[in-house]
């Protein structure tokens, strides 16, 4: 069946980081959140490095379940399942939300942002809790690289204004620069363009795709919405990978 | 570390209604806590430095509590009082190095009028060695000469020369006057933060003089007054006092002169040892000072519920906050540590205002609750209660706090990122 790869669609891409590692790799990955009834059992889902992934599926085909998986927030009841080599499974949940502040740049649907900061505070947080991402900027300062993204966003008119007084477009702006500072090196964003009108999206999707080829990071974009299939290397259904069916 | 607590004060900040209401609980039951504890070691300072080098103070046979409040913290009124006779037997007892008598019963405009002799300027003693001077004019020596206290001369705005009428009795509008026979400020005492400070001082001539005319308690009716100008120190004759104050030559002496004078049978008298006498009040106090305690820790208990419901309410509000943070890599210890912060800074806040406020009050009542009651209030540094109150407060705010942590944890456990 299906007019999709399932297991181990390697995309060749040229802007792959210099190590071979894939990005995600699952293998025999079982989880359920009551014991007899599994969500999701997927036998392998290989993701290469750079690759930009459209994931899709109705709802409660476990699209969420799967990125809980792989943000490390879900912990698999069997198999494994690792990110840029390493074994989430096998981490602690300290190292696993470690792993997940330093390498994962997460955007939201909607309410992605922390309501009591200021646009540069949402923006900057990433790299005030992560050492690592701190040092993967590329400005002298925090300030002038929350600055740099901000510009290249088209955000830099309202980055000392309060988060609420934003539109929803500006909104999910924020959250692609928040996700993106300190370049991390999987974005994982949720139906981030349900939110926004037909128009927006498009702009939305193209900001999103540009930045994470700048940063050579993998983008999974979940969406139920298959017209934005065309702007991915890489198509991932839900109903092929799971193997529980509901 | 510094980031969250960045964050939860900036959380709090924008949650700046409640959190103020918040705060003002936790501060206001601070200050009723700490006020309480305050304001009695207050008095209790205040009250025993008012008197020092006194060993014995004797009035008419009565409470010895009463004649202490009398006779030196101008509260309440001498029930009866010594004869003049029994005062001299006293004085010039072999035990007894000097005394101080005093002869009260008048007022001028709310404050006491205290007649009293040379002795008083001379051996009057507080804060241990604290003598009463001057700030201008000199003692009182003539009939109807007049010291008065440095909060009258600033609140009547007197000074020397200033002509004063006395009224009988201690109401502030009294019915009788001593119109007819003036007295002349001719000293003004320096500040010394006890009852001296409100009160004026005559000589015991000047109260004889003032009441020469009276007859059983009335004034003269109209046509038998005796001018002042026609009272000669001569003519007058003191007949009694209302209390006096020894210093004896030892201690020893202090305790068979108290006994002395208790079985004194020429006339009923009773002799307290000062120090003795307040220890009795702050016994009876005690009772005051538990109860009150016990209503401000009611209202702190009040103060950390009100916390308490405003950090768990917020909490569904707050989910979507936290699947972000989650989202940005804190953890779920991170978020519980984040929440019990925001209770810390809260009742650590709420005990600071609570504390300042207390001891601002503190400061600016001093003086107003000196003049109107008489109480002398020193201003006394933390004390370990205090402390034991404070630390108590800030952790039983974090305490407090674990609770909505600890619901903050699990709902992002089970929220993870998903909290939508």
């Amino acid at each position: 069946m299906g007019m999709f790869p399932t297991i181990s669609t390697a995309t060749p891409s040229s802007l792959t980081r210099s190590n071979n590692l894939p990005a995600i790799h699952l293998q025999n990955v079982l989880f359920a959140y009551e014991r007899k009834t599994p969500l999701l059992w997927i036998e392998e889902l290989l993701i290469d490095d750079g690759t930009r992934v459209f994931l899709h599926g109705p709802s409660g085909s476990g699209k969420t379940t799967l990125l809980g998986l792989i943000a490390g927030v879900l912990r698999a009841d069997k198999g494994s399942v690792k990110v840029f080599g390493k074994d989430l499974s096998r981490l602690s949940a300290t190292a696993q939300d470690r792993h997940r502040g330093a390498e994962i740049g997460y955007i939201f649907q909607s309410f992605n942002l922390i309501p009591y900061l200021s646009v540069r505070d949402n923006i900057a947080l990433p790299c005030q809790v992560h050492a690592r991402r701190m040092k993967r900027i590329t400005a002298s300062t925090l300030d002038a690289e929350v600055a740099r993204i901000a510009e290249r966003l088209d955000l830099n008119g309202c980055l000392h204004r309060p988060v609420t007084k934003l539109s929803r477009g500006q909104q999910q702006r924020v959250a692609i620069a928040r996700a993106v500072i300190g370049a991390p090196r999987l974005m994982i964003a949720d139906e981030p363009t349900s939110s926004l009108d037909r128009n927006r999206q498009e702009g939305f999707l193209r900001l999103l795709i540009e930045v994470c080829n700048e940063a050579r990071a993998t983008l999974i974009f979940v969406s139920h919405d298959d017209a934005m299939m065309s702007c991915f290397e890489r198509h991932i259904s839900m109903a092929e990978i799971n193997r529980v069916h509901s | 570390m510094r980031v969250l607590l960045r964050l939860a004060v900036l959380s709090l900040k924008s949650r700046m209604v409640t959190t103020g209401l918040t705060l003002f609980s936790i501060a206001l039951s601070v200050l009723l806590l700490v006020g309480v504890d305050r304001i009695r070691q207050g008095a209790q300072e205040g009250f025993s430095s008012t008197l020092s080098q006194t060993d014995l103070i004797v009035g008419a046979r009565g409470g010895s509590l009463p004649l202490l409040l009398y006779s030196i913290f101008h509260i309440g009124t001498a029930s009866n009082n010594i004869s003049y006779s029994s005062y001299e037997h006293f004085r010039d007892h072999p035990a007894v190095l000097w005394t101080i008598p005093f002869s009260l019963g008048d007022s001028h405009r709310g404050f006491r009028v205290v007649a009293t002799d040379d002795n008083f300027y001379e051996h009057y003693r507080y804060h241990k060695d604290h003598g009463v001077t001057f700030t201008g004019g000199a003692r009182p020596e003539g009939i109807f000469d007049a010291a008065i206290g440095s909060e009258v001369a600033e609140r009547l705005h007197y000074h020397v020369g200033s002509k004063i009428i006395l009224s009988h009795g201690l109401e502030n509008i009294s019915l009788f006057k001593h119109a007819n026979k003036p007295f002349t400020v001719v000293g003004i005492l320096a500040h010394t933060a006890t009852p001296v400070d409100s009160a004026i001082y005559i000589t015991l001539y000047g109260d004889e003089a003032m009441h020469i005319d009276w007859k059983d308690g009335t004034p003269p009716a109209p046509g038998e007054e005796i001018p002042a100008s026609k009272i000669r120190k001569e003519d007058l004759h003191i007949e009694d006092v209302s209390a006096f104050l020894i210093r004896t030559r030892s201690r020893v002496d202090t305790l068979l002169l108290q006994r002395e004078i208790n079985t004194y049978r020429e006339e009923p008298l009773t002799a307290i040892i000062p120090a003795l006498t307040l220890q009795e009040l702050w016994s009876m106090l005690g009772y005051a000072d538990v109860a009150l305690s016990l209503v401000s820790g009611a209202v702190l208990v009040v103060g950390l519920l009100a916390m308490l419901i405003a950090l768990y309410t917020a909490l569904n509000e707050r989910r979507k906050e936290v699947a972000v943070l989650r989202a940005v890599g804190l953890h779920v210890r991170q978020i519980f540590i984040l929440f019990v912060m925001e209770s810390t800074l809260i009742s650590a806040a709420g005990a600071a205002l609570g504390l300042a406020t207390a001891y601002g009050l503190l400061w600016l009542l001093r003086s107003p609750v000196e003049v109107h009651y008489g109480i002398p209030l020193e201003m006394v540094g933390i004390s370990s209660r205090v402390f034991v109150y404070i630390t108590v407060v800030v952790v039983a705010g974090s305490l407090l706090g674990c609770i909505p942590a600890t619901r903050a944890y699990r709902n992002g456990l089970i929220d993870g990122l998903n909290a939508q």
